[in-house]
């Protein structure tokens, strides 16, 4: 045993552990204490700042948090913690808590009882139901809360009130995910484990930044590249990411021709023969379509419209093409970029026609964003129905009322489930007068936010926000309820390989507030919801209750959690539901009467029929679906010269609302910067660090230039920025510029794509862009002083 | 040989198809999916105008594609619409609008549709092989915007019709 002291926040990734193939991952245990603490008790949560889950414990001393060390035994991450772990936890005790529901009166939000304030929610419900019916309320959740939570919101939205509306942020992070899995195998569940990293000899990393999303697992990546026989790595993405960096081959694609890409790798290794015919021939459907569709995509032809050498595309298709155990992973690059679904379906395509399924080493992650998206997916809070059940199959919805004892026409299912863009949109129009938003803020959060801000602004609408702050969207509401968070309650989540983790309760919350799961319960007795036999439809009454009453509603379904309990979960390590890989018996869950969806046009989202997906996929097979390559809707031009890629740094977490509070993280990215290469810098008369304004048709910001890696003609902003720490209130948010579009299949709105322009407003002055320097924002001109944490960053790194 | 009637009842109906895409997608702006899939489903339009050009050209029917615009025009006529659409972006009614414009867009995508069936038959009988490779290529993309159409249609409904 050794034990290192490690600057986290210099070196974010820590110290390596190196290892071959197929051997286990070592321990690598990482503690951070606040100095001289001595805890009094250690208790079990995972992350809640990222999708990875990693497990850890909290450190509790006189009731309150002082530290945080990971958790050994656990499948994630044994023991590892990323930046957010370390030290994002500091936000639980800040002083701008909210205590108390707030009430508003005229231009003013007032502190009340909760009786009040849920009588002023309860009151609001029952007149707009008895007078506009269940569409005239919708609810806006995140993908931040705990299963038990989100099945409850699901079973009061669904079949308390019988609303379609409504849907998660998730929507932002994770619908593309979902949607490609359910195209593609045809239903929902990660096809591929974490623990394939340690298998694979080949990574290919499609617009997934995961040195920076999901730091952990890139320790995991990094310890077998740096080991014997390291696995050769690919990497698509526009930025010369840190992951880039260590990459064989990196295609820095122009945002918006993902799909252009895919096409031609798909190509080449069709016409190079690399194409597992007995997989194909056996497990899947739609060849010929696919192969007829991309036939002329050469290698030259996607390198004129991706802008990247068409050498370097043949070359990682011969990886891809020579590889024996392929794993791939795709998160926001291709998620949140124009044609997301159909660009995520060509990487499942990849490991299909590759035959790489179901083994150790072989598959796809098509990754969440936040932490416990997966269960917003599972427990249907996201816009689809509970345990990855069709809306459009009647015998699913009759199977989810029988669970719920209700009529089936209680249950909406006339259509897909309103996303939240929509929802947006009848708010705007005026027939959803009512919207209760639950951790999150999509002021900050939702593309093009002069619009945001006046649709929500408008008094059309009862707005409710249930946070832990007052965040921007808090300042609208008419009710705000103040929410206990992470470590103040308990609950379960899973992460992006179906590992569910268990999160006690450690520390009171502060004041008044409620943990989210009471306040459901709270109003869904207050609103004395019924099933067919006149018993309270929610019969649960705590997190282990609600737990099991989500289990009894996936029995037997895809995510099928029997045999999981609050008592396994405690103390060791967190368990996959699935087992460690789906499909290992070439089987899906496709068939016409088993699918979660028919399926849709990539192109249009037009859905097919029952009959058109029974003709197609009778038997149930992978379904190899193509698409054509389309330009983006919004083209840079003289106004507008350059791509404008909205995304995320390392150090921080959605709207900033816990990072931007816990010191060593807000120090490490203070403000927002703007990205821009050395060609485009020069040419624009601009040097690191200079102030700039960048603008669109949308909305301008201004911010100081980091000279980068990133490729040329395209500005890259950070979207974590809004403005409830400006003193002067002035919005910084990467979304005034972005642009009201979404991919037609997953509804995910497009936050990297449009057209912007960078201009030059002051020098320097000696200052640099406040932007990290050891992530895909490294500086590559001037001196800039490099990004450390020092002693208050320092973190105990426990070697084997 | 009557084959030119059906090229040019093909020839009417797409066209027809894109311009109504065309004032649909400006009338709608604020839906903004609306707006951007019209754009997609006339370039569909194009592609099947383009494809059937040649083989039109032999029977003596002309085909100008500028009957069918690729980007949405910024014509008088059509700044007035975007303005319309501005006005309406924030009422209510604008559901119904929108049921009755895409209602009105299916009509005209199925009377296209049973064109093709029509012209495919022709082309049969009469041993064009290429004409029928035109129509083999063409009717899907027809198809597909119809049932665009379809999907479109029934997730707006409910909440233009109940609220």
């Amino acid at each position: 045993m050794a034990s290192r002291r490690v600057d986290r926040i210099a070196d974010p990734w820590g110290t390596r552990t190196p290892v071959g193939p197929g051997e286990d991952w070592p321990q690598r245990v990482d503690e951070y204490l606040v100095p001289g603490a001595q805890p009094e008790r250690w208790i079990q949560t995972a992350s809640v700042l990222h999708s990875n889950g990693d497990a850890y414990d909290v450190a509790v001393q006189g009731g309150k948090l002082v530290g945080v060390r990971g958790r050994g035994g656990d499948r994630v991450n044994r023991g590892r913690l990323g930046p957010k772990d370390l030290f994002g936890w500091q936000a639980n005790a800040s002083p701008d808590r909210l205590t108390r529901p707030l009430l508003r009166q005229g231009d003013s939000l007032e502190p009340v009882g909760w009786n009040e304030a849920m009588d002023a929610i309860v009151e609001r419900s029952r007149a707009l139901l008895s007078e506009h019916g269940p569409g005239s309320l919708g609810f806006y959740t995140t993908g931040q809360l705990f299963l038990e939570e989100y099945y409850t919101l699901a079973v009061i939205a669904r079949a308390g009130i019988g609303t379609n509306h409504l849907d998660g942020n998730t929507r932002l992070c994770t619908a593309t995910a979902g949607e490609a899995l359910k195209e593609s195998f045809g239903c929902d569940g990660q096809p591929a484990s974490y623990s394939d990293v340690s298998h694979a000899d080949t990574l290919a990393l499609f617009g997934h930044n995961i040195a920076e999303t999901q730091p952990v697992l890139w320790m995991r990546m990094l310890d077998r590249l740096d080991g014997p026989e390291p696995p050769r790595l690919i990497v698509v993405d526009p930025r010369r990411t840190v992951p880039a960096q260590r990459a064989d081959v990196h295609l820095p694609v122009k945002p918006g021709t993902n799909v252009a890409l895919m096409n031609a790798l798909l190509n080449e290794l069709i016409a190079a023969g690399q194409v597992d015919e007995d997989y194909v021939a056996g497990h899947a459907v739609g060849f010929d379509e696919l192969a007829e569709g991309v036939r002329g995509c050469t290698a030259e032809w996607a390198a004129e419209i991706c802008g990247v050498d068409a050498g370097l595309i043949r070359e990682a298709a011969r990886l891809i093409g020579t590889a024996e155990r392929l794993l791939c992973s795709v998160l926001q690059g291709f998620y949140q970029s124009h044609q997301a679904t159909a660009s995520a379906c060509q990487v499942n395509n990849l490991v299909i026609l590759r035959g790489m399924l179901g083994r150790p080493g072989c598959g796809v992650l098509q990754m969440n964003g936040q932490p416990t998206a997966q269960n917003t997916r599972e427990t249907g809070a996201n816009g689809d129905l509970p345990g990855f059940r069709n809306f459009a199959n009647e015998a699913h919805v009759e199977d989810l009322a029988r669970v719920w004892n209700v009529d089936p026409l209680q249950i909406p299912h006339y259509g897909p489930p309103t996303h939240a863009m929509e929802m947006l949109r009848f708010i705007e129009l005026g027939t959803l007068p009512f919207f209760w938003v639950s951790g999150t803020n999509p002021l900050v959060s939702l593309p093009e936010a002069a619009r945001i801000r006046s649709v929500l602004g408008s008094d059309q609408t009862f707005l409710v926000v249930q946070d832990l702050f007052l965040t921007e969207t808090a300042e609208l509401a008419d009710v705000v309820l103040p929410a206990a968070t992470w470590a103040e309650k308990t609950g379960t989540f899973t992460n992006a390989d179906r590992t569910v983790h268990i999160s006690d309760t450690a520390i009171e919350p502060p004041g008044e507030a409620r943990a989210d799961l009471d306040i459901w319960l709270d109003y869904a007795k207050r609103m004395d919801f019924r099933d067919k036999d006149d018993e309270p439809l929610v019969h649960w009454h705590d997190p282990e209750s609600a737990f099991e009453a989500f289990k009894a509603c996936v029995a037997g379904r895809p995510c099928d959690y029997s045999g999981i309990t609050y008592d396994r979960l405690r103390g060791g390590s967190g368990i996959q539901w699935g087992g460690e890989r789906l499909y290992e018996d070439g089987r899906f869950w496709a068939a016409p009467d088993e699918c979660e969806t028919y399926g849709r046009d990539l192109l249009t989202g037009a859905q097919l029929e029952p009959a058109e997906y029974q003709a197609l996929n009778p038997d149930g097979k992978a379904v190899l679906k193509g698409a054509e390559y389309v330009p983006p809707h919004e083209q840079p031009g003289d106004d507008y010269p350059l791509r404008l890629n909205t995304g995320r740094t390392l150090f921080h977490f959605h709207t900033r609302t816990k990072t931007g509070r816990a010191p060593q993280l807000q120090s490490a990215a203070p403000e927002v910067w703007v990205e821009l290469c050395p060609a485009d810098a020069e040419r624009l008369g601009i040097g690191e660090g200079d102030v700039a304004e960048v603008a669109s048709a949308r909305g301008s910001l201004e911010a100081r230039v980091r000279v980068s890696g990133t490729r040329e003609g395209m500005a890259f902003l950070p979207f974590h920025y809004g403005w409830w720490d400006r003193a002067d209130g002035r919005s910084r948010a990467a979304n005034e510029l972005t642009v009201t579009a979404w991919d037609p299949v997953s509804k995910q709105p497009l936050l990297k794509a449009g057209a912007a322009r960078v201009t030059k407003v002051a020098n320097a002055g000696g200052e640099s862009a406040p932007a990290p320097t050891n992530t895909a924002s490294a500086p590559i001109q001037g001196h800039v002083t490099a990004t450390r944490g020092g002693r208050e960053a320092e973190v105990a790194e426990e070697l084997p | 040989m009557k084959l030119d009637v059906a090229i040019r009842e093909v020839r009417d109906a797409e066209t027809e198809v894109a311009q109504e895409l065309n004032a649909l997608g400006e009338r709608h702006k604020a839906d903004h999916d609306v707006f951007h899939v019209t754009q997609t489903l006339q370039r569909l339009v194009r592609d099947n105008l383009e494809a059937l050009a040649p083989r039109a050209e032999r029977h003596d029917v002309p085909v100008d594609m500028d009957d069918a615009p690729e980007q949405h025009r910024q014509g008088l006529v059509d700044k007035a619409r975007g303005r319309t659409s501005e006005l309406l972006g924030r009422r209510p009614e604008t559901g119904l609008l929108l049921l009755r414009d895409l209602r009105k867009l299916h009509l005209l995508y199925a009377e296209a549709s049973i064109d093709w069936v029509l012209l495919g038959q022709g082309a049969q009988a009469a041993k064009d092989q290429e004409l029928l490779h035109v129509v083999s290529r063409c009717h899907p993309r027809t198809l597909r915007g119809m049932k665009w159409t379809v999907t479109r249609l029934k997730e707006a409904a409910p909440q233009a019709l109940t609220s």
